[in-house]
């Protein structure tokens, strides 16, 4: 048996997932026409894993050139893709959903490396979800003349779509299989940090037998996505990411009639009254601002707590995080993963300084952070007001601002003024007040005695500058519907 | 005998708290009162967290670690009708020395028998450290007046019992006499005395929802129970992840409020070494390590020791041995 000599302490030993499952090539190329090509000018980018900084692979930097070609392969493959019975199409689907599902260990761990999040979460959560993703919108592909459009519902054309370097593939699962299902074919840009799930997927295709130029990947930088976005044979422009590119994008497709649909930045209420589930709720805060180091478009990244269980929950919430693990994403037993980047460990740091300076009082539990990759402890601040940078600004990134309220009335009022709009919580054992000051909040989902949940077939979308268009569920069919 | 322990707060604040709890239990509309001013509990919540708790992966010298801990906090059970002084003395035989081919493998902590065998098993196990648990009070259904519970208590306190293991009264509970859960379970204790640590066993699986669980773990420890333990193992639901958290929230907030520490006791249905580790891993992130041990954790259990074993010389030798290299009791 192994050294018992310190009985005391139950010291997780480390539990990394093998590596071994995935093989990223040392170079990319752009995915169009069914085909990987090298960018026109030949140039290139590396990706690198955030928490270590090693780099993983070369991609290519697509060119407005590229951008053209790919428009112009999804175009080419519209006329036939959307002629299919939805039937046909859904065959396509189901078996990408099944490929995503038999490879999901490898995606898993790629998405990890490429990303920085947990391992934990890639598998018990991404990866699930982006299966779960394509078989549900399989499902409508033969259903459309039900899903309340009226007969024959019709396409849209070929579909631009720019996705978010949090959650990678999942993203992509909201854009591709909506589109797809309808009859729609994609040209979609990944992030600039996270490229290489996309392009896995791209392999994914070709081995479920999707015909040429259905999906088309271009990795690049804000370059290519900005390209896309203006391409003049795009009919519809799907986007996540920040309310300021966003904003971006509106102006450049205004006075076009490419269809848009946006989903931006959040600053969500984590709302906790007195009679709350305590216990649940400092779990669900946790898993609200937490979850993926924060860096969630919905996360619960405001608190508002009853002014009279304040310094309970305080208690409760800061023993909570001492309990986290920080550390290698890699390792199983990880709770809180490496930030994506330097540029956002900037963001967050600079913010985060803004809440010190402005006068909240900062808390973070004792947590060594690793040397080398870009990592920030899980913070919380309390004594925060509506006036701070922090209780307005999104953070993206796993920093709580805790500011309270005494009546429900005031909950509300807080909660809403927010440009944003995008999520919020309640926490209650009294279903009158869940369902009274749910119907009070402006914000795309509120989720009740729970927080970050994700499902399919539930719509997902913003108020104010948190975006417009939903996706998931029915609802999503919309997007890619010329309805 | 409930360890008392220094408060994180003020150690005076603990002591009026304290105080403050003997109110709560001065009339059953205080009592019901405070149980029902307890937080509730969200069932998908607590399950989802003590089911995320589970995918924690335990492995090498963590594991080795778990192992040994967990065999050291096992109350070795046998409670059926076809008991005999026979069967008693190998169970305790085999508390004493759980692997014959290995004896640096640790004792389980006591054995627990029906108070008719407390006799038997205390003369097995005389001059070693393993205590001798007895269930007591007309278990496992409780259906008995008081008088025959604490005769039946003080029997096997006579007879030798380091622990005594009693059941609620279920049906008061429901009933929502609390105040007549708590007084039935104050008598055993004085009955207990400072002779043995008194266990309180709730049966979970009849109380049926995580806020009784919650309020009866309440009643337990103002009623001064040593342990609070979740089954008898003689129902469809006994210890499971979830209501063995929220026994452990119980214990942590209890003495977060007073200063008494209080142990807790999953018994019923974990037979592998994965369901156990999972155990621990919940005392381990949810009370931390001053729990770690078997004075603060027990496991009811009878068949988990064996896998225990098996899983132990898998480790020491890197392959499985198999049910026969391992005895049976």
């Amino acid at each position: 048996m192994a050294d018992m000599a310190s009985p005391k302490a139950f010291a997780y030993a480390p539990a990394p997932e093998s590596r071994a499952v995935v093989d990223i090539a040392p170079s990319y190329g752009l995915f169009i026409d069914g085909e990987f090509t090298e960018a026109t000018g030949g140039k290139v980018f590396k990706t690198i894993s955030p928490s270590t900084e090693e780099v993983l692979s070369e991609v290519a930097q697509g060119s407005a050139e590229d951008v053209d070609r790919a428009v112009k392969a999804a175009r080419k493959a519209f006329v036939k893709w959307s002629a299919l019975p939805g039937a046909e199409r859904a065959k396509y689907l189901f078996r990408i959903a099944r490929i995503i599902q038999e490879r999901s260990r490898e995606l898993a761990v790629l998405e990890t490396l490429d990303n920085g999040k947990p391992i934990k979460e890639t598998r018990d959560a991404d990866l699930p979800l982006v299966a779960a993703h394509f078989f549900y919108y399989a499902g409508w592909a033969d259903k459309l003349d039900h899903a309340g459009y009226g007969a024959n519902p019709r396409p849209l054309g070929v579909a631009g779509q720019v996705i978010p370097w949090n959650f990678p593939l999942l993203m992509l699962a909201w854009k591709i299989a909506p589109a797809l299902a309808t009859g729609n074919t994609v040209v979609l840009k990944p992030a600039e940090t996270t490229p290489l799930s996309a392009l896995f997927f791209a392999d994914i295709c070709r081995q479920a037998g999707l015909p040429k130029g259905v999906v088309n990947i271009v990795t690049g930088d804000g370059s290519t996505g900005a390209a896309l976005v203006a391409h003049e044979d795009v009919n519809k422009v799907a986007f996540t990411g920040s309310t300021a590119v966003g904003k971006a994008i509106a102006r450049t497709v205004a006075g076009t009639d490419k269809k848009l649909t946006l989903e931006l930045g959040g600053k969500g209420a984590n709302i906790v009254f007195d009679d709350a589930p305590i216990d649940q709720a400092v779990e669900g805060i946790v898993q609200g601002i937490f979850f993926n180091q924060g860096q969630v478009c919905c996360a619960g990244s405001r608190l508002l707590v009853q002014e009279s269980i304040q310094d309970e929950l305080m208690d409760a919430l800061k023993r909570r995080l001492s309990t986290l693990r920080l550390g290698d994403p890699l390792d199983k037993n990880t709770d809180i993963g490496a930030i994506n980047s330097a540029e956002q460990l900037a963001r967050i740091t600079e913010l985060a300084d803004s809440g010190e300076a402005e006068g909240a009082e900062r808390w973070a539990p004792a947590c060594e952070l690793p040397s080398s990759g870009f990592w920030f402890a899980p913070t919380l601040f309390t004594g925060v007001t509506q006036a701070h940078r922090i209780a307005r600004e999104e953070i993206f990134g796993p920093v709580l601002s805790v500011l309270t309220f005494r009546t429900p009335g005031e909950a509300v009022a807080k909660a809403n003024n927010s440009q944003y709009g995008l999520s919020a919580g309640i926490w209650t054992e009294k279903g009158s007040r869940m369902l009274a000051v749910a119907s009070k909040l402006r914000a795309g989902v509120v989720w009740a005695n729970t927080f970050n949940k994700f499902d399919p077939t539930s719509p997902f979308g913003g108020f104010k500058e948190s975006g417009f268009g939903r996706e998931g569920g029915r609802h999503g069919l919309e997007a890619y519907l010329d309805v | 005998m409930p360890t008392t322990v220094p408060a994180p707060g003020n150690d005076a604040d603990a002591a009026g708290r304290l105080k403050e709890l003997a109110d709560v239990t001065a009339s059953d509309s205080t009592l019901r009162r405070f149980l029902h001013g307890l937080p509730g509990v969200d069932a998908v919540g607590l399950e989802a967290r003590a089911a995320s708790l589970g995918t924690r992966s335990i492995k090498t010298t963590s594991k080795a670690y778990a192992i040994d801990l967990a065999i050291s906090m096992i109350d070795l059970t046998t409670l059926e009708g076809a008991d005999t002084p026979g069967k008693v003395r190998a169970l305790a035989a085999k508390a004493v020395l759980p692997d014959p081919t290995d004896r640096t493998t640790p004792r389980t902590a006591a054995v627990c028998v029906y108070p008719d065998m407390v006799a038997t098993a205390k003369a097995a196990l005389a001059g070693t450290d393993v205590k001798v648990a007895s269930v007591a009070t007309a278990f496992p259904a409780g259906r008995a007046a008081l008088p025959v519970k604490l005769a039946d208590t003080r029997d096997a306190i006579a007879a030798g019992a380091d622990e005594i293991d009693m059941v609620i009264d279920r049906g008061a509970f429901l009933a929502g006499r609390y105040l007549d859960v708590f007084e039935e379970i104050a008598a055993v204790k004085a009955e207990c005395g400072d002779k043995a640590r008194l266990k309180v066993i709730f049966e979970t699986g009849e109380l049926s929802t995580y806020d009784n669980i919650r309020r009866a773990s309440w009643i337990g420890m103002l009623a001064g129970a040593d342990f609070i333990k979740t089954s008898t193992g003689k129902v469809a639901v006994n210890a499971t992840p979830a209501n063995t958290l929220l026994m452990l929230e119980a214990v942590r907030d209890f003495r977060a409020l007073t200063g008494v520490q209080v142990g807790v006791k999953p018994a019923g249905g974990i037979r592998t070494t994965k369901d156990a580790i999972k155990f621990l891993v919940l005392v381990n992130e949810t009370v931390g390590e001053e729990w770690l041990d078997n004075t603060w954790f027990r496991f009811g259990a009878s068949s988990l020791l064996n896998d225990l074993l098996m899983q132990r010389q898998k480790l020491s030798t890197g392959r499985y041995s198999g049910p026969d290299y391992v005895t049976v009791d």
